[in-house]
């Protein structure tokens, strides 16, 4: 692996980047991590409505410090807010929105996303590691359009985007288009296909980082 | 004259026997039934299954369950979260076997056992490790796992306020798994800050029918997790 490019986008502009593909209207989950920064960036003139899997759809900021309660938390278990026209619901109702199809986006992390949209995120596959799903087995299944937000490579420089994952899978073909600090990529019938290219980085910088061929802008 | 209103947590969990399978509300902190275990592990049931998203944080609440030596077996989607050591230890020293099941199929297999489905069908998991040894079926050109439903024979479960027909209605979030481990337990014991006559819940707000629920015991003040670590309390 070559040096990490010095251009690209930071974590609030990668999710930022993801808040302009959300269209007004959506019902959307977002992960643990960079996804949570993404309703911040949604364009003033959307309505975009968050559900939470442990139970809410309206759910709104952190509270202001002294203001929360701990049953009023978020898929992180971190204090949430619930905005108006916002509702509460059991598991089952909650887990039938994301897998009957009645979630427009999820935004998840990953560990691996392969060109034919398999997604590995749940499992590190260490033999001493405490195996935990919670709700992205789910999410990937149901949830109309799965977006991953994620690092272009692993801490030691090993691609993300590779030809077959080698991480235990979260779901099969599940995923539509990747948002990395280099670029959007889209996972097309024909493999990855960049979609637009952060600021100073190259199709040849994003492909030598990319463990799969990947097709130029169309 | 109904008789569902018990008058402390260690009578309504009196007869939980060795063996049981008991679900456990909550997801995380949010809606977890702290005094109901706390009065659990007074009472001494061992060899439980455990039914509950997470396996507790610290050494109360549920991770105290699993710290007295109490739960043979969980049944669960995320068995980790922060503050979490206890169960991992015991699971690594092998005395405590692990059931993973993601948590959308965790919430419908305990739908399922409550409305009477014996199974189901699911994407969720298709292709991944869990659906190792299911059955997959195709329905309309798609792969689905079956899945087997759950039943126990007793939900320990928190709300906000329950009336003397065991109605039940909850705090925001802390919803989550109460209303579907009440219809899958033999015997759901509900913890509510507020016991009431029945007729103080209006029928339109109940979110638990009180068909579904057993025992209400009056829990005015309950403790929250994170609150319980902050201040470095365990327990027993």
């Amino acid at each position: 692996m070559t040096k990490a490019a010095s251009n690209g986008w930071t974590r609030e502009q990668m999710a930022q980047r993801v808040a302009m593909d959300i269209p007004n209207g959506s019902y959307v989950n977002l992960g643990i991590g960079i996804p949570e920064l993404i309703a911040s960036f949604v364009p003033e003139d959307r309505t975009v409505i968050y559900h939470t899997e442990n139970g809410m759809i309206g759910m709104g900021p952190p509270p202001a410090a002294g203001q929360g309660d701990p049953e009023l938390i978020n898929a992180g278990k971190r204090q949430v807010t619930a905005l108006p026209g916002a509702a509460y619901f059991h598991h089952a109702d909650s887990f039938a929105m994301i897998r009957g199809g009645h979630i427009d986006v999820s935004v998840l992390g990953a560990l691996q996303v392969a060109h034919n949209g398999d997604l590995a995120n749940w499992s590190t596959g260490e033999p001493d590691a405490i195996p935990a799903v919670g709700g992205a087995m789910d999410l990937c299944a149901g949830v109309k359009r799965v977006y991953v937000v994620t690092t272009h490579c692993t801490k030691d420089g090993q691609p993300k985007l590779v030809a077959t994952c080698t991480l235990p899978l979260t779901g099969q073909g599940v995923v539509d288009r990747i948002y990395t600090e280099m670029a959007v990529i889209d996972v097309t019938p024909e493999g990855f296909r960049l979609v637009e290219l952060a600021p100073g980085i190259t199709l040849d910088d994003v492909q030598q980082r990319t463990g799969a061929p990947l097709l130029p802008i169309m | 004259m109904l008789q569902k209103f018990y008058p402390n947590v260690h009578e309504a969990v009196a007869d939980v026997f060795n063996g049981a399978v008991v679900m456990v509300g909550g997801f995380g902190e949010s809606g977890s039934p702290i005094e109901l275990i706390h009065a659990l592990i007074d009472q001494g049931a061992r060899d439980l299954t455990v039914v509950s998203n997470n396996c507790g944080s610290g050494e109360v609440g549920l991770a105290a369950l699993f710290k007295a030596g109490r739960v043979r077996k969980i049944i669960c989607s995320f068995p980790r979260t922060a503050n979490s050591t206890v169960f991992p230890e015991l699971y690594r020293a092998g005395k405590c076997e692990l059931e993973l099941t993601p948590q959308g199929t965790l919430a419908e297999r305990i739908r399922a056992g409550g409305a009477g489905i014996p199974g189901f069908y699911t994407p969720t998991a298709v292709g991944t490790p869990l659906a190792e040894g299911k059955e997959v079926r195709t329905f309309n050109g798609r792969p689905y796992i079956l899945e087997h439903a759950l039943r126990a024979d007793f939900a320990l479960i928190k709300g906000r306020a329950a009336d003397t027909h065991g109605n039940v209605v909850y705090n925001k979030t802390a919803r989550n798994f109460g209303p579907i481990m009440a219809m899958a337990a033999e015997i759901t014991i509900v913890q509510a800050q507020r016991v009431v006559p029945a007729g103080e819940i209006d029928p339109e707000t109940v979110v638990t029918p009180g068909i579904f629920v057993q025992r209400v015991v009056e829990v005015a003040l309950p403790a929250h997790e994170s609150e319980l670590i902050k201040a470095g309390a365990t327990y027993p």
